[in-house]
């Protein structure tokens, strides 16, 4: 199993709604269906990961992170998940924050820019790096918005989240707890994941509010 | 009553509901009498739980799979529907029942009207998306089936299993909407209207009266078809099978058909006119323009799912789809994620337009049967 799959099952709670962002063929939201009995949902782009899903029995929407979060109302998931995506939307700010509307807590991975091979890879060749966490080159690559774990950390303090949980991964270890805030980690730390909560929830809405929208949300 | 109470591995029959049960209309009258034609594929196994009710397009009937009797025809879902298929008789009891209004056995407006003796005509009532689902109910209920694992239906047929969510949740388990939308949108009303006018302009039409006359409105109605079937296909697809090919060499510099697409046209009209009925027509292309599923919730369309949330829905459109198009089918998939319920969607990549839902469309048919498959799985 993925490292992040293992870490990311251990922190959702049993029975939890969970949203995975961009859930490819749905390996990981059929284990916590299976392993948590998670009310799992997936938002997937391409067609060949939305059919992959729907012949497991999940229930995915097709769709773009950046584009069709508002399809779904405020508060509606215990959880939403975005593995490896980030980097790849165009517009992350907006993204996170979309997260931790439609959901009470959202679980973020990406790989850090801030990685002491990618700084060595920039450094001493003074190209765009590539490495085991960036595979691509630079024309070719999806990964369109770089952080590191220094510029994460920056955002959800700028968002006004609260990392509750912060975890360094790399391939075939263990997740390693760290403080995103050492910046030794910003070296270390190959990919970052990252649960997040509001710090300040909003207001739950009055039931006797009229609906907004044609969609009651 | 003449409809059969044991069914068997593929039936057919209509069934006929006696005077005390007629069918209240949404437009406040109603309908004695009230008949459904209906056929059926596989067997309802013990607990009653395997049924799956397919609900037809505007032209189309309940010979969904199988030979059609009077075409001689495949069923129009073959595709979907047989040995090795996303829905099996060997797994499913398969139900499609034709939508009142029609002119495939149902009650309609070319059906006698018992006060008078004589066929309808325009006397029949206006009916809507609303009415040919509570028929349904009516049938299925007839049938001992007290909760359906699937509705299935694609364009109007979408249409209808979207009211089923809406008004009888509790007796559903899973619903399948492709390619259409929660209501009729002002281009589709403009469409439907410039077929009824050509069929009313037909002199042969006679107020609807035409069938006392022992005449048909045939040429109305296949302009009607060919301005429809337009708007079933896409520029690609009309583009790639027939470009601006000629039938023969040169122009004719007159008004035959000089072109492929338009012989093409002419062909389906032509066709259409003899499979179905120009006043039916008129009914049923009126009920989808009625149809606007959010209106009775104050406009609010989720709204019309609230009792749906445990309803596992599917819904799948075409990227091509000019008709329906996929903004339409994203408004349900907002609507029922507000409203709580489970639902999956995808839009296929297809160059067929709206008809792609009837043709070979490997993408849609995996789906389909992995949504089945997972429905299946629960029971």
């Amino acid at each position: 199993m993925r490292e992040d799959f293992r870490e990311i099952l251990r922190l959702v709670r049993p029975g939890a709604r969970v949203i995975d962002v961009g859930c490819g063929e749905g390996e990981l939201l059929e284990l916590l269906v299976r392993e948590k009995q998670a009310q799992g949902r997936g938002l997937e782009l391409e067609a060949s990961g939305v059919s992959a899903c729907l012949a497991r029995g999940l229930a995915v929407v097709q769709g773009d992170a950046d584009r069709d979060l508002d399809a779904f109302p405020t508060r509606a998931f215990d959880y939403a998940i975005l593995s490896q995506t980030l980097q790849a939307t165009r517009n992350p700010r907006h993204v996170l924050s979309e997260l931790l509307r439609i959901a009470d807590r959202a679980i973020v991975s990406f790989p850090n820019f801030g990685h002491w091979r990618v700084r060595w890879s920039l450094m001493a060749r003074g190209r765009m790096p590539e490495t085991r966490a960036l595979p691509e080159p630079w024309w070719s690559t999806p990964n369109i918005h770089l952080c590191s774990l220094a510029d994460f950390n920056a955002l959800t303090e700028d968002l006004d989240l609260r990392t509750e949980h912060c975890a360094a991964l790399a391939r075939g270890q263990a997740a390693r707890p760290i403080d995103p805030a050492r910046g030794i980690e910003n070296w270390r730390a190959e990919n970052a994941l990252f649960l997040l909560s509001r710090r300040q929830p909003d207001p739950e809405p009055e039931p006797s509010d009229p609906p907004r929208d044609l969609f009651g949300s | 009553m003449d409809g059969s109470s044991e069914i068997a591995a593929q039936d057919s029959g209509v069934w006929a509901f006696g005077p005390d049960r007629p069918l209240a209309l949404d437009s406040g009258s109603r309908l004695d009498n009230l008949e459904i034609a209906w056929r059926s594929f596989g067997t309802l196994n013990a607990d009653r739980s395997n049924a799956v009710l397919i609900c037809h397009a505007l032209t189309l009937d309940q010979h969904v799979a199988g030979t059609h009797p009077v075409s001689g025809k495949e069923g129009w879902w073959t595709r979907l529907v047989g040995p090795g298929r996303p829905l099996d008789p060997a797994d499913w009891f398969i139900l499609c029942s034709n939508v009142i209004g029609g002119c495939n056995g149902s009650s309609g407006p070319g059906s006698v009207d018992p006060a008078t003796g004589k066929a309808y005509g325009l006397t029949f009532p206006v009916i809507t998306i609303g009415d040919m689902v509570r028929a349904q109910a009516m049938l299925v209920e007839a049938m001992g089936i007290s909760k359906l694992a699937a509705v299935v239906g694609g364009s109007m047929g979408g249409m209808q299993v979207l009211q089923w969510a809406a008004d009888y949740p509790e007796r559903l388990e899973a619903v399948v909407c492709v390619a259409s939308a929660a209501r009729h949108s002002a281009q589709n009303i403009a469409f439907h209207e410039v077929g009824r006018q050509a069929v009313m302009a037909d002199p042969d039409w006679r107020g609807g009266a035409y069938a006392e006359a022992g005449v048909r409105p045939e040429k109305g109605l296949a302009v009607a078809r060919m301005a429809a079937h337009i708007t079933y296909l896409s520029e690609a697809a009309l583009q790639r099978k027939f470009g601006r090919e000629l039938q023969n060499d040169g122009l004719s510099f007159g008004f035959d058909a000089d072109f492929q697409v338009e012989s093409y046209l002419r062909h389906q009209g032509g066709s259409f006119v003899n499979r179905f009925d120009a006043n039916s027509y008129l009914y049923i292309t009126r009920a989808m323009d009625y149809f606007d599923l959010a209106a009775p919730h104050g406009g609010v369309l989720a709204q019309a799912f609230q009792g749906a949330r445990d309803v596992k829905f599917c819904v799948l459109s075409f990227t091509s789809d000019w008709l329906y198009p996929t903004v339409e089918s994203r408004h349900i998939v907002r609507a029922l994620n507000a409203a709580g319920a489970e639902v999956s969607f995808l839009e296929i990549e297809s160059d067929k337009g709206h008809d792609a839902f009837l043709l070979d469309e490997p993408v849609m048919d995996g789906a389909l049967r992995g949504f089945l498959d997972s429905v299946r799985r629960r029971w």
